[in-house]
């Protein structure tokens, strides 16, 4: 990881995907942010005598739902149980798929076996049945929804980072640190966790955009987050009563939930991308010298 | 009259050219040689031949076979000559049949798509086929998967195929170069009586003189897509023109082969 | 072949397993009390106590797992501590509509999915297949539930050809009804999932192209297309199909979605009520049931897998 940080971020930005997913995310963690200090209403706050107002009346730029709450400031506040969501679901995938997969190479092949099997059984629960199980003894919560979707894309992590840990540990060198004496946890540390960290970065963006649909699916049901916080999931659920007369206000929060989530796809092919050209930097760097 | 004539053919693949003004010419029944290093153009030429180049690249100059201009011509129209008329086989045996179909389907798809072959017919014919190149077996052979043929064999299955509808030219990419030493000259000598038997004409595609030279009495040299030298083998050996052609020649030497004047 | 499937066999008996175990801890273990909520807030610890003698929960936990797989395994999927009801007795009538559903959904998946997929592959230079490959995109990045709702809002609201939500009362007593309410439904479900699918058939196909042996087969005479639906295909599907296993696990999720969405009364909303009612034994029925699919399917899918690859097929 020598390569300044800087060099990835712009091969970043050069990239078109990665520039888009970089504005689209960049706009949701900035309406998270601006939704603690302002929002033009309170999001919150039902006003009987506004509702249903149209988008630009009223001093309500993308009008108001049948409470007469502000639809705008409901999308600003909805940013932050997504982002939220989101990275404390990101963070459980990350610790869970990279102990399950180091679980995986490192110890004795039978309980290594037995930790891959257990992987596997565990990929075959959808995030939607965990966070239902939790709901059932729990009932719905941003911590349910986080735990839910953090073992479930947690497991498919571990899938990806466990064959490229495999990888790692097989090759050549790696075998000749070990050989020369080089510990299991510094051969981890030194070897393995660098290596694996591009493949594992560009999964958990995906981990975050599959988190940002999931938030929007278990709010919607009733098992994420509970009121009186905003969330883009509930107003859909909120508004599908009055579907027919009000089309309108079903659009906005989802097609807030598709900018984030193509923000982060965008992102995730962005850093694949700009992983790509870094290690191909790499390789012809080192060939002439070797 | 000429059955295959190369003139002035250029290969362009995104801006930048790999055949340059290449012109060939092969008789009914006859043998070339077109040699080269890698990269220097040669599969190009013989895959320009059988319009089989990726859709980017750009072709000019003229293809004719048995007086019919090649060039221009559709994938359909390409497609009635290919395994028809010509056909070839490629260097790479391991990875040149379909890995989910059995041998005897493959080798008597040439018949079944241009005879028209029956699948019962078809099937009898996938074992005299598999038969006429000496794999061991042959009634086995034909209903394996490629998976379970060793490379020799593999290839052996890749010439059956290309002779199934009795072609009248063959193109050679390399057939030996990636088989084990010990089975090269088995192939090369199949290949050879072969083509004599059936009267196929051949072009051979190696890097490889000390090959060419029992193979093909005629040669012709590429170098970076251009045509550098041309003539008899023996001559093109004995006394070479081009220094590029004088460095194949040693490298040839330089692995243990004789002169061809004590070969012959 | 015999000796792999028996292997799977075993495996898939394992898993089943420890899903089941799994899914048993975490609904006993975790700090919530079914007796608690049956007595409700004000139960005295006594009545509590009363309740949880009555549901079998002071007795030893392997005793606990004991009967409840044991009721699994004869076909008793848990009944409803609430009012009775039974996970087995409401299953045939829910499972006709979400197994409809489900099956509907991935056929129409497959029927758009793999056309597009291979369009987009095969013209991956051109504008066309540049557009199927965003739409595939966008495709996955639309939530379910929102691609239902915009659905409704066409097909419901604006123009009105099919109802908004649903099922009919006497359910597939009224073919035509039935058949009407699930469109939309089976749209909304086939839609993402078929949008992962075309990624998938779009990367396979792309390289199949690259292969040696396609080369191979118009080399003997073969155009393009034919070469790619009489060779490539086949080779394309072997990829697609070992990920069509782990699709399993979000078509189910889907389900369940879609099923609220439309509100129609099968498996899912089935769970969801069971769950909103914090009906423990139930979900712990259910879930097991929708885990059990999930792996069942995988065993299949992984069959299959076995059986176009004779690589695999030949191997142990």
């Amino acid at each position: 990881m020598s390569v300044p940080s800087s060099r990835v971020l712009r091969a970043l930005l050069k990239s078109r995907s990665g520039f888009a997913g970089s504005v689209l995310v960049g706009v949701l963690v900035l309406s998270a942010l601006v939704s603690l200090v302002w929002t033009p209403y309170d999001p919150t706050l039902a006003r009987p005598q506004d509702s249903w107002l149209l988008p630009l009346s009223g001093g309500h730029v993308l009008g108001t739902d049948r409470l007469g709450r502000d639809e705008l400031s409901q999308l600003l506040t909805g940013a932050r149980s997504t982002l939220r969501t989101a990275l404390l679901a990101a963070a459980i995938a990350a610790v869970v798929g990279l102990a399950l997969a180091l679980a995986a190479v490192l110890v004795p092949r039978w309980i290594g076996a037995a930790v891959v099997q257990f992987t596997d059984v565990l990929i075959a629960f959808p995030v939607l049945l965990i966070a239902m199980i939790l709901t059932a003894v729990y009932g719905g919560s941003t911590w349910t929804a986080v735990t839910a979707i953090g073992v479930g894309a947690g497991v498919n992590v571990a899938r990806v980072a466990r064959a490229e840990a495999g990888r790692v540990l097989g090759t050549d060198y790696v075998l000749a640190a070990h050989a020369a004496g080089s510990g299991t946890w510094r051969t981890v540390r030194r070897h393995v966790l660098p290596n694996i960290a591009p493949t594992l970065i560009v999964q958990l963006s995906l981990v975050l955009s599959v988190a940002v649909l999931a938030e929007a699916a278990l709010s919607y049901l009733g098992f994420g987050t509970p009121p009186p916080a905003v969330s883009w999931g509930r107003m859909l659920h909120e508004q599908q009563s009055y579907i027919t007369a009000r089309p309108l206000l079903v659009i906005w929060p989802g097609l807030a939930v598709v900018c984030s989530v193509l923000g982060f796809n965008l992102l995730g092919d962005g850093l694949r991308e700009a992983a790509d050209a870094r290690l191909r930097v790499r390789e012809l760097q080192e060939v002439p010298g070797a | 009259m000429s059955l295959l004539k190369i003139t002035d053919l250029s290969v362009r693949i995104g801006g930048t050219a790999v055949v340059e003004g290449v012109s060939l010419d092969l008789a009914p029944g006859e043998r070339l040689a077109l040699i080269g290093e890698s990269g220097s153009g040669k599969s190009l030429t013989a895959l320009a031949v059988m319009g089989l180049l990726p859709d980017s690249a750009e072709v000019t100059g003229s293809i004719r076979l048995g007086g019919e201009e090649l060039l221009g011509l559709g994938d359909r129209e390409l497609s009635r000559l290919r395994g028809e008329r010509m056909a070839m086989v490629f260097q790479e045996p391991m990875s040149a049949l379909n890995p989910l179909m059995r041998i005897g389907k493959q080798l008597a798809e040439p018949l079944r798509l241009h005879r028209g072959l029956n699948r019962r017919r078809a099937a009898a014919a996938a074992v005299e086929l598999a038969a006429q190149v000496g794999l061991p077996d042959p009634e086995l052979v034909v209903r394996s998967w490629p998976h379970q043929l060793s490379g020799g064999q593999r290839q052996r299955v890749g010439l059956a195929m290309a002779l199934a509808t009795r072609p009248a030219l063959l193109i050679a990419d390399e057939p030996t170069t990636a088989l084990d030493v010990t089975v090269q000259a088995d192939m090369l000598k199949l290949l050879d009586d072969l083509v004599q038997q059936h009267g196929t004409a051949l072009l051979f595609i190696s890097h490889d003189l000390a090959v060419v030279a029992e193979l093909c009495p005629r040669a012709a040299v590429l170098k970076d897509g251009r045509l550098v030298e041309e003539g008899a083998t023996d001559t093109l050996v004995r006394s070479p023109r081009h220094s590029y052609t004088q460095r194949l020649v040693d490298a040839a030497r330089a692995t243990g082969w004789d002169t061809p004047e004590v070969a012959r | 072949m015999t000796l792999y499937v028996l292997r799977r066999a075993g495996l898939l008996v394992v898993s089943l397993f420890a899903a089941s175990v799994l899914i048993f801890l975490v609904l006993r273990l975790l700090p919530g009390d079914v007796a608690q909520t049956i007595g409700g807030i004000k139960a005295t610890p006594t009545q509590v106590a009363a309740v949880r003698h009555d549901l079998g929960l002071d007795r030893p936990l392997t005793a606990q797992y004991g009967s409840w797989i044991g009721g699994v395994v004869t076909g008793d999927f848990g009944r409803s501590v609430l009012d009775g009801t039974s996970v087995s007795g409401q299953l045939a009538e829910k499972f006709a509509v979400t197994g409809p559903l489900a099956v509907g959904a991935v056929l129409l998946a497959l029927g758009f999915a793999v056309p597009l997929g291979v369009l987009a592959a095969v013209r991956r230079d051109s504008r066309l297949g540049g557009a199927v490959n965003a739409l595939g995109q966008l495709g996955i990045a639309l939530p379910t539930l929102w691609v239902g709702l915009l659905l409704v809002v066409v097909f419901a609201v604006q123009v009105r050809w099919l109802p908004a939500q649903g099922f009919p009362v006497d359910g597939w007593d009224e073919p035509g009804r039935a058949l009407r309410s699930l469109v939309l439904p089976w749209l909304t479900l086939a839609l993402s999932e078929g949008a992962v699918l075309l990624r998938f058939v779009r990367s396979a196909v792309l390289d199949v192209l690259h292969q040696d042996w396609l080369r191979t087969a118009r080399a003997k005479g073969h155009t393009r297309t034919s070469a790619l639906l009489r060779h490539g295909l086949r080779n394309a599907a072997v990829p697609v199909v070992s990920v069509l296993g782990l699709q399993i696990a979000a078509l189910v999720a889907g389900a369940v979605v879609v099923e609220q969405v439309f509100v129609l009364p099968g498996v899912g909303q089935m769970l969801i009520t069971d769950v909103g009612n914090r009906d423990l034994d139930k979900v712990q029925g259910e879930i097991l049931l929708l885990t059990g699919a999930v792996l069942v399917i995988g065993f299949v899918v992984d069959l299959v897998h076995r059986l176009i690859d004779p690589k695999l097929r030949s191997a142990v």
